[in-house]
């Protein structure tokens, strides 16, 4: 492993030594490395771990400074001394993806077997192969059972998973703006994604890596169309109107005449400095595959006999992961007399409201999670 | 959950009462989670809610109660038999679509149902009737008929007749005047059907 070679903040450990991680789709992966970062410190009896769980895009840097984009971790807002996610009384842990791009093993990583890229070599990973890779990682740190999952979006599907899977690992659960599976919508949306990079000449058959090349064109394409489904058309409309850029007119041509179009240009531009086409590929594939009634016979099945605390939480105004899919989750779980929270937020920000400042959907998480660690004896009451 | 266990409404208090410590209970219309909370403040109770407004909603997982945004016409279908210790009822029975599919389901779902409403054969909405002619509106009761979301009011007798036609048998009954506090009568009694302006039942299959 490039223990050397690996600048960025936070920790890199190699996973699946003594024994392999068993994917879905039937390959064995190990050893392999996984990169993660942690805010706070793991107390005494190792009772006060919280696991963020992020989204597609996103990564392990949720608390601080980004090391590549220098911008505000992805969950600033939510993690830190006084925050929800209170770094002073919680141990805060977030691990790049099965599959990521910033140090845990995915296509761009060097397969050990041939010393080139993985590419697409890489075997096709699921949302249940980035939890056992996380529940190694937990077993690493030597966390019986972490107080609380939480996740938005892709997040979200990660956070049912844990809960169905390993329901003694995890007190409390929190799926954010998520889905028991992802809908034939959102896998079109998806597939509209893929086809933008595999139709990149730079992509090169998935091997651009050995080619020296990079297809930015069809990542930043994806991204553009993914973007799009993450906001509202109020919030948009809100933001951008009809207004020009930079301009006083039309200017009859397809330059970026709109100032939406500008931004959504610049969104796709930045993406492709920090994200590897390869692992969009990848990941939003894992999305797709996600359907937790597929594994267990029904949603309700994935979660029988829980004990787990959960609380879901939906914004009104998102189309990507509507309010309906987290109620269904809901229904199941009271059909199994789950411990079940269950807000929806008032938001015109559309499904990207989970990483912005809703003053409400703090207060909701910093009360749940209040109100887990009086259960679970982390405060008094 | 901060703060210490604060006074809460005499009828709450009543319904409180007759929940053992410890017990499971499933709050159907929690409001802002009053009952709730003064459950697992005092008894420990490991309570759920079900609340329609969401703002209601907000307030009690803000307070670190586990409720969710649901309607008891139609979302008690969805839990299991036998889930709950007790499933309560406090002043919403009125406000239902189908108030005997809902205590059928309370039943089900719950050991014990507890059912607290407002009595329409007080005195008082009688005279608003007999002498007034209007439907009455009183300081518990103070909608107008075209804009109350009270759509299915009973007697405390009609009450007692449904549940023993469910074959529910009446645990504990408390006639309340209009504050909450108990009356000293027979609650099944016609006494009481006049008297009280609310009632409680603890009622359980028989």
């Amino acid at each position: 492993m490039s223990e050397a070679a690996f600048t960025l903040p936070g920790y890199r450990i190699d996973l699946g030594v003594d024994e392999k991680l068993r994917l879905d789709c039937g390959v064995s992966l190990g050893p392999f490395p996984l990169a993660y970062q942690t805010y706070g410190e793991l107390n005494a009896d190792k009772s006060n771990a919280i696991l963020v769980c992020h989204a597609l895009t996103g990564d392990q840097f949720v608390g601080e400074t980004h090391p590549i984009t220098g911008k505000p971790g992805w969950w600033d807002l939510m993690v830190g001394p006084g925050k929800p996610l209170d770094t002073e009384r919680y141990f805060v842990i977030c691990a790049n993806v099965l599959g990521g791009c910033l140090g845990t093993v995915g296509p761009k990583e060097t397969d050990p077997t041939t010393g080139k890229p993985y590419g697409l070599s890489f075997p096709v990973i699921t949302i249940a192969d980035m939890v056992r890779a996380q529940r190694m990682l937990i077993d690493h740190l030597g966390i019986d059972q972490l107080f609380a999952v939480l996740g938005g979006s892709m997040g979200a599907m990660q956070v049912l998973d844990w809960a169905a899977r390993y329901p003694e690992r995890v007190f409390a659960a929190v799926p954010i703006a998520g889905a028991a599976r992802h809908s034939s919508q959102n896998i079109a949306f998806h597939e509209v994604g893929r086809q933008a990079i595999m139709a990149d000449p730079d992509w090169h058959g998935g091997d651009y890596l050995l080619h020296g090349s990079r297809p930015h064109r069809g990542l930043a394409v994806a991204r553009m169309a993914a973007h799009i489904t993450y906001l509202s058309e109020r919030a948009l409309h809100r933001k951008f109107g009809r207004n020009l850029q930079d301009r006083e007119a039309l200017t009859y041509g397809f330059d970026a005449d709109f100032q939406v179009e500008s931004y959504l240009r610049h969104q796709g531009i930045t993406f492709v400095e920090r994200f590897d086409a390869n692992s969009y590929l990848y990941i939003t594939r894992a999305m797709d595959y996600f359907d937790l009634a597929a594994e267990f016979g029904s949603v309700a099945g994935a979660f029988e006999g829980t004990q787990v605390r959960f609380c879901l939480i939906s914004f009104t105004s998102d189309w990507l992961f509507p309010t309906s899919e987290s109620r269904t989750v809901v229904h199941a779980l009271n059909a199994v007399a789950a411990d079940v929270s269950f807000v929806e937020i008032e938001s015109d920000k559309g499904h990207d409201a989970f990483l912005l400042d809703e003053p409400e959907f703090r207060e909701v998480l910093s009360g749940f999670l209040n109100g887990c660690a009086e259960h679970r004896g982390l405060v008094g009451r | 959950m901060n703060g210490p266990a604060t006074a809460i409404r005499v009828d709450l208090q009543l319904i409180a009462e007759m929940v053992e410590p410890g017990s499971r209970v499933l709050d159907v219309g929690c409001g802002d989670g009053t009952l709730l909370q003064h459950l697992w403040k005092t008894k420990e109770v490991n309570g759920r809610g079900i609340e329609l407004s969401q703002a209601g909603v907000n307030a009690c997982v803000r307070n670190g109660l586990s409720v969710i945004q649901g309607d008891a016409d139609t979302d008690l279908k969805d839990y299991p038999s036998d889930a709950f210790d007790y499933v309560i009822l406090s002043q919403t029975l009125q406000a239902t679509h189908n108030p005997r599919t809902v205590l059928d389901n309370m039943a089900r779902i719950g050991k014990r149902s507890i059912v607290s409403f407002p009595n329409f054969g007080y005195w008082r909405v009688r005279w608003s009737l007999l002498f007034g002619g209007r439907m009455p509106m009183t300081e518990h009761l103070p909608n107008a008929w075209y804009d109350t979301p009270n759509i299915h009011f009973c007697t405390i007798r009609d009450f007692v007749m449904l549940g023993r036609e469910m074959g529910l048998h009446v645990e504990r009954g408390l006639a309340l005047n209009g504050d909450g506090r108990p009356l000293r009568l027979d609650p099944a009694g016609g006494l009481a059907n006049l008297l009280a302006e609310q009632a409680v039942f603890l009622l359980r299959r028989a």
